[in-house]
C-alpha cells in the first residue's frame, strides 16, 4: 500500500458484516489478541453470530437489515 | 488415481485409449458411441458421458496412473469432449431459462446473487445430517463430496489469467485462502481429507469413483467446463459466487451432525472452518469478483447469472438425489461400488 492510502479498509456491507482488509489487530476487552487465522475477516454487525466477533452467516436468517 | 471402471461403450473406448502410448488412436468408435447416445439421454444422469466428462477434464488435473500425460491436449479427444460439453452446456442452458436483465453495479449484483442463493429450493441434506444422518449415511456424503473437496478450488483457479483488475484481485483473495493462506496442511482440501479419515474413509483422490453417481460427476465437471473455457469465466465467477453464499450456514449444520454422532474438532474443523471463511468469501465474491467483473464488462453480466443460476439448478438436483435415496432407505451411491 502507498504511504497515502490507510494501512486497513472497512467494508459495510449491506445486510451483512463488517469486511476488514489490511493492516489490524483485534483484541478482546482484556486486550488481549483474539485467535484470528486469516488477512481479511467479515465481524458480526447483526449480533446472531455463534462465532463473534466473526459473522458466520446468520444475517441472512434473522432479516438484519432487510427493510432498510 | 487409477483409471475407474467403465460404465458403458463409450467410457469403456476411451478408457481402452488411454491405456495405451499408441497416440494415434482410431477414435472413430468414441465418436459413433456418442451419436448413438447423445441424442436420446439427459446427460446430467447419463453414467457413460458423465464419466468420459470428468476422465477427459481429469487430464487437466492430477491425471491418471499408467496414463500418458501426452493425452491432456490430443486433438481428437478435445474433439469429443467438445462433443459431450456441448451437449452438456445446452442442457444447463435450457434448464437455466432466459437471464433477466443484470443489474449494473457491484453492490446491485452482490444483492441480486445474496437473493437468488437465498432462494434456492429442494430438500436440506445439511438439515437432515445435522438432526438424523446414521455415521453411514454421513459417510456416503463424504464420499459424494470427496470428488470435488479433494481438489476444492481447483477449478476455479484456471478463471485467474483470464480476469484483470478488482475481479482478479478479489479471486486471488478467495483462492489463497481456499489453499490455507500459505501454511501447510491448512488447505482445504486437506482439511476434507481429515474429516474423511476420521470417519475411517480413503482420502486418495478418486479412491471412490466407481460409487460416484453421474449427477455428482456432473456437477463437478460443470466447474471445470466453466474453469477450462475463458469464454465461460464469467460463469465461473458467477458459480464461485453462489457456492460461497451456500456454504456457511450448511457448513454449521454439518459440523453440528458431526458432533451429534459424537466426532471431535479434528473432524469438524474442515465445516467450522467453512463457517468463518465462507462468511468472508461469499462478500468478496459477490461484490469484488462477480460485481466487479460485470462493473468492468457489462457484457460478462448474463455469463455470471448463467453459472449463478446453473449451480443453485445442479445443488437442487443433488440435493433432491440423495435425499430421496435415503428417504427409500436406501445408499446414494452407485450400489455395490462402495469397495475399490
Amino acid at each position: 500500500m502507498s504511504a497515502s492510502e490507510p494501512e486497513a479498509s472497512i467494508v459495510v456491507c449491506p445486510r451483512g458484516p463488517l469486511l476488514v482488509r489490511g493492516d489490524f489487530e483485534i483484541l478482546d476487552a482484556a486486550g488481549q489478541p483474539v485467535p484470528r487465522t486469516r488477512g481479511t475477516v467479515a465481524l458480526c454487525r447483526c449480533g446472531a453470530s455463534a462465532i463473534k466477533p466473526y459473522c458466520d452467516g446468520s444475517h441472512k436468517l434473522n432479516g438484519f437489515e432487510k427493510n432498510s | 488415481m487409477k483409471l475407474p471402471a467403465h460404465r458403458g461403450p463409450a467410457s469403456a473406448l476411451l478408457f481402452e485409449i488411454l491405456g495405451q502410448d499408441d497416440l494415434s488412436p482410431d477414435l472413430q468408435g468414441l465418436n459413433e458411441a456418442a451419436t448413438l447416445a447423445l441424442p436420446d439421454t439427459d446427460i446430467l444422469y447419463d453414467e457413460d458421458l458423465q464419466l468420459c466428462l470428468f476422465a477427459l477434464y481429469e487430464l487437466h488435473y492430477a491425471g491418471f496412473d499408467e496414463v500418458s500425460d501426452r493425452w491432456e491436449w490430443h486433438p481428437g479427444l478435445l474433439a469429443f469432449r467438445a462433443r459431450l460439453e456441448a451437449a452438456f452446456e445446452s442442457r444447463l442452458r435450457e434448464a437455466v431459462g432466459s437471464i433477466p436483465k443484470v443489474p449494473g453495479t457491484a453492490e446491485e449484483i452482490a444483492m441480486e446473487l445474496f437473493e437468488l442463493a437465498n432462494s434456492s429450493e429442494g430438500p436440506s441434506v445439511a438439515d437432515f445430517v445435522s438432526r438424523h444422518a446414521s455415521i453411514e449415511q454421513v459417510q456416503q456424503f463424504l464420499i459424494q463430496k470427496s470428488i470435488y473437496q479433494l481438489k476444492e478450488a481447483d477449478p476455479h483457479t484456471w478463471a485467474i489469467p483470464r480476469l484483470t483488475g478488482r475481479g482478479k484481485s478479489a479471486l486471488v483473495e478467495i483462492q489463497f485462502d481456499e489453499y490455507g493462506s500459505g501454511r501447510p496442511g491448512k488447505m482445504h482440501s486437506e482439511l476434507f481429507a481429515q474429516t474423511m479419515a476420521g470417519l475411517g474413509l480413503d482420502t486418495g483422490f478418486g479412491a471412490y469413483i466407481n460409487a460416484i453417481p453421474a449427477i455428482t460427476l456432473a456437477s463437478v465437471n460443470m466447474m471445470s467446463l466453466f474453469g477450462l473455457h475463458r469464454r465461460l469465466r464469467g460463469a465461473i465467477a458467477g458459480h464461485l459466487a453462489i457456492y460461497e453464499m451456500t456454504s456457511s450456514i450448511p457448513s454449521s449444520r454439518y459440523a453440528r451432525g458431526l458432533r451429534r454422532l459424537g466426532f471431535g474438532t479434528e473432524v469438524t474443523e474442515y465445516f467450522d472452518e467453512h463457517v468463518e471463511a465462507d462468511a468472508v468469501h461469499e462478500q468478496i465474491a459477490g461484490r469484488d469478483l462477480a460485481g466487479g467483473l460485470i462493473e468492468a464488462d457489462p457484457q460478462l453480466g448474463p455469463a455470471v447469472f448463467f453459472g449463478a443460476r446453473a449451480v443453485c439448478f445442479m445443488d437442487e438436483l443433488l440435493g433432491r438425489w440423495q435425499m430421496d435415496a435415503w428417504d427409500q432407505g436406501r445408499s446414494s451411491l452407485r450400489a455395490g461400488e462402495l469397495s475399490r
